[in-house]
This record gives structure tokens, C-alpha cells and sequence, in this order.
């Protein structure tokens, strides 16, 4: 990326919020470069919805600074709204309007912006344009409510969660649909808990749990940085207990061994040293196998080398 | 996708979205249009003024009946004597009439029965007439059945100004709550929308709808039971507009804050109900102690009614209901006030 783009559209310095005693989040900086898509990735209740919310200037924090498009909520309220297209994570649009009428409402809260029935080609749903919202499947519901964020034509979208509860080709379709506005030049912010959206979408990714920020980067570099190019696991049913972890930990290539609950997770470099060093293992032990997969390392992994737990653990 | 279009006003959108949804809740329409006049049609026909009272009674000759039968409030019946007296043994009739030696005419009838005196005062008259006996002062009968004095009269105001509370507070309501329970009041506070129009936008869908709901059940009074409207066109129109939105901010209140339906609900109905029973919807409020007349006097529901009563019944003026619409406009002033103070717009 040039240095030009790199110009920050959203600024988030030491933000804090709590409500009554859970510290929702706690001391978080972000920044957003203008034109790329930035992905806030971590476990429900890691205190995603309130940074965006904030971000959004739906809540107000309890410290912390906000700068967003290089203006602040307190000041230039009105402004901003006009320019930020914004999708919430659990709205539910009035079931008794219409696709087009839905839009068309939203539609008149910009001043400027493309028409309805454009913007109802782009997501996809001329054939639902007459169609009782309350009737729409997950997946059109969803692109309805990106629809409603695109209708200011923004320089800015605030995409919270948005394929959670859809199945997996409803999620592929608005991934493409949101790869289109990338290429627009907007400025994304998105959440989510599935490692997968993270990588396929975003330019770099913000690991967040518990309200703060444990890792920053590309997905690239945040898989990269825990030295690990593969997984390995594995199940040993009710042998567990007599494995020598110790020994398995002095296999070539092995970084790191993690045992689970009777599964047990390697991190390798080399898959194809480690694995037969593995199972000449379990034949010189006389532990019987039961179970055994290999995977490349993902944000997932990222995750649980970080933390220790799944994203999806809640 | 830059090309940019004419804008549409908020305000304007906002309030087709509520006439759209307010229209597609076939629930809604039923409770807002159709309820109120089964109700008026219901009490309006078990409270009817039923037409006098016909007395059966018994002749004995064709030539007896035929005359008897000049008289409308008498039901003659013509049989033997046997039989004539059979039936008013049993109560069937309440007189026998039976022609006597020498022309007399004969009545017989039981004289601590009420019904028997009366038949047999219409019996004689309406023989001696016939016999061509002429009445020295001449009378005339006004009869008391004039619209405006009966239960379906007094009925109808209070059912209006019951639709005017009911509808209000319910589309109110439940529109705010539902939305705020969806987080679709968030979604719309996201985008650059005024707060205000949002409110706005109530307000006036409750004109089109009320409009409606007046014109559909004070139609209903005046064709079917000829409801009398006495007073000014414009005083009632403006007494059913203060009223439905001193309703509206009253809803509006009602729903500031509450986040479920079934929370509202409760609230709505515990706003509501006192009014249903102590306002006179259905009986008058003066049938309630001395003591509590202040109370029921101010609240809301109470004053509309009494407005609405005086305005079509005794085509009283606006200045004439002025201390029931300074009532309504401080109630109004009160609870939308309050209400913008506690609205919860997430």
C-alpha cells in the first residue's frame, strides 16, 4: 500500500467501557487505514459490538478518544452520520414493509446516494423487490440490512457480524458481495468469530478478547508469528494418561505440544518429518490411535496458541 | 453507484412506513374499526327503547272484536267464553270482554293486576267511541322518544373517545416497543434521520387513521340509530384531535422506556383500564361517590367524553368545553414533556 493510503479513517486511543461490573472493553487502540477492510476478530463477549458501537457513536465510552473519518462524535455528529453505512449486529427490519420500501425509508435519511432499485441490483434481490421482509430468508435479510447500510453511498462501513447464523452459501454470497466494496475503495470495518471470514476478507485483522487487543496484523503474518505452519492432531482413547508428551515434544520440527481433554494438538514446521517420527511413536509406546488430522495453521490457531481457548469456546 | 437522486422527505417516508404497517395488521384494523361497532351495535340493540307495551285481551262476539281493535295497544283475540276465560286464568290475556243483558258489556279482569285496569280503561274507551261517545276537550300526545336522549346517544360519545384513548396508546405503544425490542430504533438512530420526524411521524399517520376511525364508527351511530351530531363540525373535529394526541404523548410515555411487549402491554392496560370503568364509556361517572368526582373529573378519558357528549348532544361550543380541553392540553403538555425527557431511543 502506498503511503497516501495510509492515512487513518478511523482513530480508537485507550477506550474503556463498562456496564455496572463486566469491563466490556478495556483500553483498546485501533487503527483503520482509509480504503482497506479491517477485521476485529475474537470470541462473543470479547467486547467487538462496543468498540464498533462506539466506533459508530451509538454508546458513549467512559474514557478513551474517538476519531472517525478525521471527526469526533461530539462535534461533528450530524456530518458524520451522513458519510458512515452501518449494518448492526440483531436488527430486525420491519417485517410488514417491503424490500423496496424498507430502502427506500432508509434511502430518505441521506442526502445523497443511489437510487433504491440500484442499490437492490447490487445486493442481489430484484427478484424479493416486492417481497414482505418478514418473508425473506437469513441470508436476503442479511443483504438487506448491507442494502440499508450502502444507501448514503458511505466512505465508511460498519459491518457487525455480518454472516453470523448463515449457513454456508448465503455466507459465501455476501462475502463476494462484500469483496465488491472493497474494490469501491471504502473503508471497512468488520467484525466477527469465524477465523475463515477474517482471512478471506480483511486486509489486516485485530485479535481481541476479553476488551483488549492481543495480536495486530496481516492474517498472513498473524499465522506466521506463531512459527507454526501446521497443526497436528490427534485422539488416544483412554491412553492419554500413559503418553510420554515429553518425547513427543523431541520430535523434529515439533514446536509445541498441547494435551486436551484426551486430544492432543502439535504445532510442526514439517509435516512430512513429524508425521512418521509421530507414528513410529505410537507403535514403539503401543498407544492405539483413534483419531488423527493435519491442518494448516489459521487465525485459529492464532487464537488458541494466544489464549489457550477456541475462539467458538463461550 | 455515485449517481445521486432526488431525496424523499424522512418525514413523509417515516409516516407511509406506519400507515403501511398500521394497514398490513389485520389485527389492528379489526380492534381499531370493526370492535367499536359491534360494540355500539350490540348495546345499542339490547338497550333499545322497545316500541309500548301490547295488552292481549279476549272478545267474545266478532262485533265486540272488530271495535276493540280500533285501539292500537290492545291485541284482541276473539274466542268463546269458555275459552276467553280459560286464558285469562292462565294469564293469557288480561281482560275478557263479553256483551251483557240489554247492550251492557261485560268486563272481566282481575283488578289488582296492573295490566288488567289498564286494558280495561283502553277496552271501555275504545267501545264507548264506537258507540259514538265524543270527548269534550281535545288532546294531543307528545311522545318522548327523541334521539339524543337515549342509552345508544349517550353510548356513542364514550365509545369514540374509548377508540380515540385505544387506539392511540396500542399504536403507540406497541409500534415503539416492537421497534426498540428489534433494535430497529437503533438502526434508525445509526443513520442520519432526526429524532424528531421519528416522533413527528406518529403524529401524523394518528390524523389520517384517526380521521378514519371517527368518520367509521360516528357513521355508524348517525345512519343506523340516528345519532344526533348538535354541535359545530369544526369543534368536534378539533376535540377528536386534542384528544387522540393527548392520548398519543400519553403512549408515548407509556412506552419511553419499557423494552418488552409484555412489559407494555401491562403498563398500557394499567394506564387504561381505571379510565374504561370510572370515565363513563358505558355509564355515567356522576354514579361514583362525591368524594372521587375531583379525581375522575381530571383524568384524560373523563374530560374527552364529557367534551364529546356535550359537543354532539347539546352542540355545546369549544368555549363551552373549555375546562375539558385545558384537561386534556395539560395532560398532554405533562406526558409528552416527560416522555421526551425518558425516551430510550436504544
Amino acid at each position: 500500500m502506498s503511503d497516501s493510503a495510509r492515512e487513518a479513517a478511523l482513530r480508537v486511543r485507550s477506550l474503556r467501557k463498562t456496564y455496572k461490573d463486566v469491563v466490556a472493553v478495556d483500553g483498546l487502540d485501533l487503527e483503520v487505514f482509509r480504503g482497506e477492510c479491517f477485521g476485529l476478530l475474537g470470541p462473543n463477549g470479547a467486547g467487538k459490538t462496543t468498540t464498533v458501537e462506539v466506533c459508530e457513536g451509538l454508546t458513549v465510552p467512559d474514557s478513551g478518544e474517538v476519531e472517525v473519518l478525521g471527526m469526533r462524535w461530539a462535534t461533528d455528529a450530524a456530518t458524520l452520520r451522513q458519510r458512515l453505512g452501518i449494518q448492526l449486529q440483531d436488527t430486525q427490519l420491519s417485517e410488514k414493509l417491503t424490500v423496496f420500501e424498507t430502502i427506500r425509508l432508509f434511502r430518505s435519511f441521506f442526502e445523497r446516494g443511489p437510487a433504491p432499485d440500484e442499490v437492490i441490483a447490487l445486493m442481489q434481490l430484484e427478484e424479493k423487490r416486492k417481497a414482505r421482509v418478514g418473508s425473506l430468508s437469513g441470508g436476503q435479510k442479511q443483504r438487506l440490512a448491507l442494502a440499508c447500510a450502502l444507501v448514503g453511498d458511505p466512505d465508511f462501513l460498519f459491518l457487525d457480524e455480518p454472516t453470523t447464523g448463515l449457513d454456508p452459501q448465503a455466507r459465501r454470497q455476501l462475502w463476494e458481495l462484500i469483496d465488491r466494496f472493497k474494490l469501491e475503495g471504502r473503508t471497512i470495518l468488520l467484525t466477527t468469530h469465524y477465523m475463515d471470514e477474517a482471512e478471506r476478507l480483511c486486509d489486516r485483522v485485530a485479535i481481541v478478547d476479553h476488551g483488549k487487543q492481543i495480536a495486530l496484523g496481516t492474517p498472513r503474518e498473524l499465522v506466521a508469528s506463531i512459527g507454526a505452519e501446521h497443526l497436528v492432531e490427534f485422539a488416544v482413547d483412554g491412553a492419554a494418561a500413559t503418553l510420554e508428551l515429553a518425547t513427543l515434544r523431541g520430535i523434529e520440527g515439533v514446536l509445541e505440544v498441547q494435551m486436551d481433554d484426551g486430544t492432543v494438538r502439535m504445532q510442526v514446521t514439517e509435516l512430512h518429518r513429524a508425521v512418521p517420527a509421530l507414528l513410529d511413536e505410537f507403535g514403539r509406546q503401543g498407544v492405539p490411535l483413534t483419531e488423527l488430522r493435519t491442518h494448516s495453521a489459521t487465525l485459529e490457531d492464532v487464537f488458541v496458541a494466544l489464549t489457550g481457548r477456541h475462539l467458538r469456546d463461550e | 453507484m455515485n449517481e445521486t437522486q432526488p431525496r424523499q422527505s424522512p418525514l413523509a417516508q417515516l409516516t407511509l412506513v406506519r400507515f403501511l404497517e398500521f394497514i398490513r395488521e389485520p389485527e389492528a384494523l379489526f380492534w381499531v374499526f370493526v370492535f367499536p361497532i359491534l360494540l355500539a351495535a350490540g348495546l345499542g340493540l339490547a338497550f333499545r327503547n322497545r316500541p309500548p307495551e301490547v295488552l292481549g285481551i279476549a272478545a267474545v262476539t266478532p262485533e265486540l272484536a272488530n271495535c276493540l281493535r280500533q285501539e292500537k295497544l290492545l291485541d284482541v283475540r276473539q274466542m268463546d267464553e269458555a275459552a276467553g276465560e280459560q286464558a285469562l286464568r292462565t294469564g293469557k290475556v288480561a281482560l275478557l270482554v263479553a256483551p251483557g243483558p240489554q247492550g251492557q258489556v261485560t268486563y272481566r279482569y282481575d283488578d289488582t293486576n296492573a295490566e288488567g285496569r289498564t286494558a280495561r280503561m283502553l277496552a271501555e274507551q275504545a267501545v264507548e267511541r264506537a258507540a259514538g261517545r265524543v270527548d269534550p276537550v281535545a288532546s294531543r300526545d307528545v311522545l318522548l322518544r327523541e334521539p339524543g336522549s337515549r342509552y345508544i346517544d349517550f353510548l356513542i360519545p364514550g365509545l369514540l373517545g374509548m377508540n380515540l384513548m385505544g387506539s392511540a396508546i396500542w399504536g403507540m405503544g406497541f409500534t415503539i416497543v416492537d421497534a426498540r425490542r428489534k433494535n430497529l430504533i437503533k438502526r434508525l438512530i445509526a443513520t442520519p434521520m432526526p429524532r424528531y420526524t421519528y416522533l413527528a411521524s406518529f403524529a401524523l399517520s394518528r390524523i389520517v387513521l384517526l380521521a378514519i376511525e371517527v368518520v367509521v364508527l360516528l357513521g355508524f351511530g348517525v345512519l343506523a340509530f340516528h345519532v344526533p351530531v348538535r354541535g359545530s363540525f369544526g369543534a368536534f373535529a378539533v376535540l377528536c384531535l386534542l384528544g387522540s394526541f393527548t392520548f398519543s404523548a400519553l403512549g408515548l410515555l407509556t412506552a419511553s422506556r419499557v423494552r418488552t411487549i409484555e412489559a407494555a402491554s401491562g403498563l398500557m392496560n394499567l394506564v387504561m383500564m381505571p379510565m374504561w370503568i370510572v370515565s363513563g364509556v358505558f355509564f355515567s361517572a356522576q354514579r361514583f361517590p362525591d368524594a372521587l368526582q375531583p379525581v375522575i373529573k381530571a383524568l384524560p378519558l373523563t374530560a374527552a367524553i364529557d367534551a364529546l357528549r356535550a359537543n354532539m348532544l347539546q352542540g355545546a361550543t369549544l368555549a363551552q368545553v373549555a375546562p375539558q380541553m385545558g384537561i386534556l392540553g395539560a395532560w398532554m403538555i405533562v406526558c409528552f414533556s416527560l416522555a421526551l425527557k425518558l425516551f430510550r431511543w436504544r
